[in-house]
């Protein structure tokens, strides 16, 4: 690790280790917290009552695409949030800072419940699309895949005690999960195309009409919005739990309990 | 101690495991023989279980015979490293001067020699017993003999991580069947290409470059994760 000594000497990382640090996290995020928990609700209201109630309905699918708008932002943050949990999983190996365990810890039942969420809509909505609940064509397959993976790494947080080796034990698996992801979706296609044609193409995206794509796309942000605002108060429980010998955390709950 | 010297020390290390592990499994062939008993069993529950009739079974036996190979290796990676975590020869290993992912290289290869291989030899055995067409049998060998040791290398990770675990047999399941699905679609298909008469050269290249891959990058994962769960 020659490489990063030299790094660190190079760059200044002050700023690094204050975002590192619960304390400071605790009190930005609680400054950030009722305007982001605001936005994201705004945005909710309006990318979901616009995409289901005042879009047109589809020429081919009728109102069944409207589901659309809530599988389409679950399925992005479902692949996205394993993602950031591997990035947090690295920071916590090269730089061992607490914060980033705590955010792939918190981030891992979002993540879950997303993808949960993602195959769940995709079954009703292939209901009436396909006619059918359950195809074996290659997304729905890594995407259920991915839900394996999560599940392990909530699985093996629970069957280590130690939190130091926890943190640890999951970053690896999260890196080795996410190097599988490629290999997964790669091989998942490949199997598909062999046994079976181009039945039904998930993956080519739709041109899609511009009345639609605006209101998916403002769902898109405030699902990413909500999942930060669920982010930050997982983050901000888990800090207050592993912090409460601190000094800071008794003077805040002193504080709250008296408010 | 030049570098050179350090590499060949590491490699006598590596060999010398080997050959203890051989050992050790040799003297207690009952627990060795387990997933190979395994194997058949599940292998002869899908007969019983679809149908015994020639066509359907040699359309479904090279799945078979592969998804049985898998679930036998899942069964044996508690074992992996549980022994030597219980008599305390992991702490050992982990203290050794010799490069830590080149004796987890080694420990996985004497899991390979002892499950893979064994069930390697079994697999045209339950081939021929479920009427797999005789022309896909070079590519069930081949595929198996490129899938089996990489099944060891990425369960690996699995049973590493959770070598502390008590009652740990789910969770490694679930932490290795991720790992183990591009294995099993190539292997697969692979048989399937040649039960169909078509070329299956590919499926093995792909095998073929995964096994590279989870030689480089296995015993890596796996050394890290037991410095993690060990010394904590």
């Amino acid at each position: 690790m020659i490489w990063y000594a030299d790094i660190r000497k190079t760059m200044n990382w002050t700023f690094f280790h204050k975002l590192g640090s619960p304390k400071w996290f605790y009190e930005i995020s609680g400054k950030w917290l009722p305007w982001l928990a605001i936005l994201a609700a705004l945005m909710m209201v309006t990318g979901l009552t616009w995409g289901l109630l005042f879009t047109p309905p589809d020429y081919l699918q009728g109102n069944s695409y409207r589901i659309i708008f809530l599988h389409v932002p679950t399925a992005f943050l479902a692949s996205a949030i394993y993602v950031s949990m591997a990035i947090a999983g690295a920071v916590t190996l090269i730089w061992r800072i607490k914060l980033a365990d705590m955010a792939l810890k918190s981030m891992a039942p979002i993540g879950t419940s997303f993808c949960f969420l993602a195959l769940i809509t995709g079954a009703i909505w292939g209901k009436p699309t396909w006619g059918t609940w359950w195809v074996w064509d290659a997304r729905l397959t890594s995407m259920l895949i991915l839900l394996f993976l999560y599940f392990g790494v909530i699985a093996l947080r629970g069957a280590i005690r130690s939190a130091n080796t926890q943190a640890r034990a999951c970053a690896i698996l999260t890196l080795v999960g996410v190097v599988n992801i490629p290999i997964i979706k790669f091989s998942v296609q490949w199997w598909n195309t062999l046994h079976q044609g181009s039945t039904l193409k998930l993956t080519e995206k739709p041109s899609m009409a511009p009345e639609m794509l605006w209101p998916l796309l403002i769902s898109i942000a405030a699902f990413y919005l909500f999942f930060t605002v669920a982010l930050i108060i997982r983050m901000r429980t888990e800090i207050l739990d592993r912090e409460r010998r601190t000094k800071w955390v008794r003077n805040a709950v002193e504080a709250g309990a008296r408010s | 101690m030049s570098v050179d010297v350090q590499q060949l020390e590491g490699r006598k290390a590596m060999m010398g495991l080997i050959r203890r592990d051989l050992k050790l499994a040799f003297r207690t062939p009952g627990q060795s023989l387990n997933p190979v008993v395994f194997y058949l069993m599940v292998a002869s529950l899908f007969p019983l279980g679809i149908a015994p009739e020639r066509e359907t079974l040699s359309q479904l036996a090279g799945g078979i015979v592969w998804i049985g190979a898998l679930l036998a290796v899942l069964l044996s990676l508690d074992s992996l490293f549980k022994g030597d975590n219980d008599d305390g020869s992991l702490d050992q290993l982990l203290l050794s001067p010799h490069p830590l992912p080149l004796l987890v290289l080694g420990k996985v290869i004497a899991h390979w020699l002892t499950t893979g291989v064994a069930l390697i030899v079994m697999a045209p055995v339950l081939a021929l017993m479920l009427h797999l067409p005789e022309r896909a049998f070079p590519a069930l060998m081949a595929s198996l003999l490129l899938g089996t040791p990489l099944m060891s290398l990425a369960g690996g990770i699995g049973a590493a991580l959770t070598v502390r675990v008590q009652r740990s047999g789910v969770l490694i399941t679930l932490l290795s069947l991720p790992l183990y699905i591009p294995v099993l679609i190539f292997g697969t298909g692979a048989v399937q290409s040649a039960v169909d008469g078509m070329g299956y050269a590919g499926h093995l290249l792909w095998l073929g470059a995964f096994l590279v891959m989870g030689l480089c990058l296995a015993p890596i994962a796996i050394a890290a994760a037991l410095r993690i769960v060990v010394d904590g």
